[in-house]
């Protein structure tokens, strides 16, 4: 990685059980879009690991190329150049083995929360019985038992985007990646949603990638945090976060979690008054 | 609820004083059809009364062979109708997933769907004769172009997040458009196939208008030939009727196969 300033190199400070060989490594993607008139670096040179059973947050603000790293990840957009390496396979187009959960509420609206999780299993060819299960093991998971008949429609946004984890969880995916899941919901909903899904990662030992502009829910999540600046996108810091698992809501108002809120912080500033004075220039 | 509260914007009403409001309109209309007819206000001639649709319905159905005519219509607009979905509907299909369907047909399609189906007419009489089969042609005509570019519309309206999704759920590009595309746009497809069943029906009037000899057009020609203005009404009055029934039954089918509409929308 580029330009980390020696501070925010890495240290061991893990405190979740995590095997030690990467599952997914990111190798020198970058991703330029090509406009009428001009040519757009949405991701430059961006080389990053998330090892096995590891929760990494990626921090940035809106478009800096955040979501167009899971894309390329997920095999849903080419990279302009690099390569993304799973299990030590290189990925080449979109899979089951890379669960996403996306911002928008993308739930198929004409199937039922159970048929809705069970959808990747049905594409496997899961057997009716077994895949009954599954299903109603996850919807446990995420606390929508007795939900499963109904449809999305009926859902509110933080019940719809349980749903879209379980149905990604019930998939058994390498990693799951997350883009801005909570993003739409209300800041109480999202709260409970964070903390729900601390409780699911913990249980499924799912490696996690996930996507985020709000400070205090990269920091609350993650092992690490990958702080980002925007155009063109690049990775400008990794953060360890060595606050002990497992987590709860309190301890985003301790001195441990405001002190790494504060150095971010001053990260993201940095950056936004280079970013401001180079476009006044 | 006050009176005052049914002249706000977009403000619901309720449903009782909703009917009691279309029944009302239906109430007016006929008193006015009543007060310029029996009052002798206007000729029969120009405007009969109601009571002589009635007889001169009884008078068709008896006598004229009505039901023969309504029989010959219905066929042609199903013929028609049926026969552009069968085509227009799979063909928008692939033209709004497919790119390269789409580039090579739109075109086409978009320069004929500005030709009326009605200029056609004397083409396909010299071409098809004047049979039942040159009816359908017009009517095939005038709902094919139009379907093909809504069905179009429809399929390139379903949600690219959610094709995405059925990918990072291990579907392939068959199992997205089969499991994805295809249940996304059903509604999409029901509604087009509801308008344009309307048009078909506009377009069989048209086509039974010139050189037909059976069919509520047809009908509708004889009447006005023979000055029997009741006969042209009740042709028009058995076309909404059928419509109606049409549409009501395409409604209740709509409401019955997409349960999932319902409840609330966010």
């Amino acid at each position: 990685m580029t330009a980390i300033p020696l501070k925010y190199l890495k240290t061991d400070t893990h405190l979740h059980p995590v095997k030690r060989e990467p599952k997914l490594r990111v190798h020198h993607v970058s991703k330029v879009f090509e406009q009428k008139t001009r040519i757009v670096t949405a991701l430059e040179d961006t080389n990053f690991d998330v090892r096995e059973g590891e929760f990494v947050t990626i921090l940035g603000p809106s478009g800096c190329g955040k979501s167009t790293i899971l894309k390329v990840i997920a095999g849903l957009t080419e990279p302009s150049s690099g390569y993304v390496m799973l299990n030590n396979q290189r990925v080449n187009g979109p899979g089951a083995d890379r669960g996403m959960v996306f911002q928008a509420y993308t739930l198929f609206p004409w199937l039922t929360v159970e048929q809705n999780i069970g959808f990747g299993l049905q594409l496997k060819g899961i057997a009716k019985p077994q895949r009954h299960k599954i299903v109603q093991h996850y919807l446990e998971l995420i606390g929508l038992n007795g939900f499963g008949a109904m449809y999305p429609n009926n859902l509110s946004g933080g019940m719809k985007q349980r749903v879209a984890i379980a149905r990604a969880l019930a998939n058994d995916p390498e990693v799951l990646l997350m883009d801005e899941p909570f993003g739409a919901l209300d800041a109480q909903t999202r709260t409970v949603m964070q903390e729900l899904l601390l409780k699911v990662w913990e249980e499924s030992q799912k490696t996690i990638l996930f996507v985020t502009h709000d400070i205090d829910e990269a920091i609350f999540m993650g092992d690490r945090v990958y702080v980002m600046t925007a155009r063109p996108g690049r990775l400008k810091a990794e953060i360890p976060i060595p606050i002990h698992r497992p987590r709860e809501f309190s301890i985003k108002t301790s001195p441990e979690f405001m002190h790494l809120k504060a150095e971010i912080l001053e990260l993201i500033r940095e950056e936004s008054w280079k970013a401001a004075s180079e476009i006044g220039s | 609820m006050q009176f005052k509260q049914y002249f706000k914007l977009k403000e619901n009403i309720p449903s009782h004083v909703y009917v009691a409001l279309g029944v009302f309109s239906f109430v007016i209309l006929l008193a006015v059809w009543c007060i310029l007819t029996y009052g002798g206000h206007v000729p029969s001639l120009f405007l009969p009364s109601p009571s002589d649709i009635i007889v001169q319905f009884y008078h068709m159905l008896t006598e004229l062979n009505l039901l023969r005519d309504i029989l010959a219509s219905l066929y042609r607009v199903m013929a028609g109708f049926i026969l552009a979905s069968l085509i227009g509907v799979p063909l928008g299909l692939l033209m709004g997933s497919f790119k390269i369907a789409e580039g090579l047909i739109e075109p086409i399609v978009g320069f004929v769907r500005y030709m009326p189906a009605s200029a056609f007419i004397p083409l396909l009489i010299l071409w098809i004769g004047i049979g039942d089969l040159q009816k359908i042609a017009v009517i095939f005509i005038g709902t094919f172009f139009q379907q093909v570019l809504m069905i179009r519309d429809v399929a390139k309206n379903v949600s690219n997040e959610l094709i995405d999704t059925s990918y990072t759920l291990g579907a392939d590009q068959k199992a997205a458009f089969i499991r994805v595309i295809l249940p996304a746009a059903l509604p999409g497809i029901m509604d087009t196939l509801r308008i344009t069943l309307g048009w078909a029906w506009t377009y069989l009037v048209v086509a039974e208008l010139v050189a037909a000899s059976s069919g509520l057009g047809y009908m509708i020609m004889e009447a006005q030939r023979f000055l029997r203005t009741a006969g042209i009404i009740v042709g028009i009055l058995v076309i909404g009727l059928l419509g109606l029934v049409t549409d009501i039954l395409f409604k209740t089918a709509y409401n019955r196969m997409f349960p999932w509409l319902e409840g609330r929308s966010e």
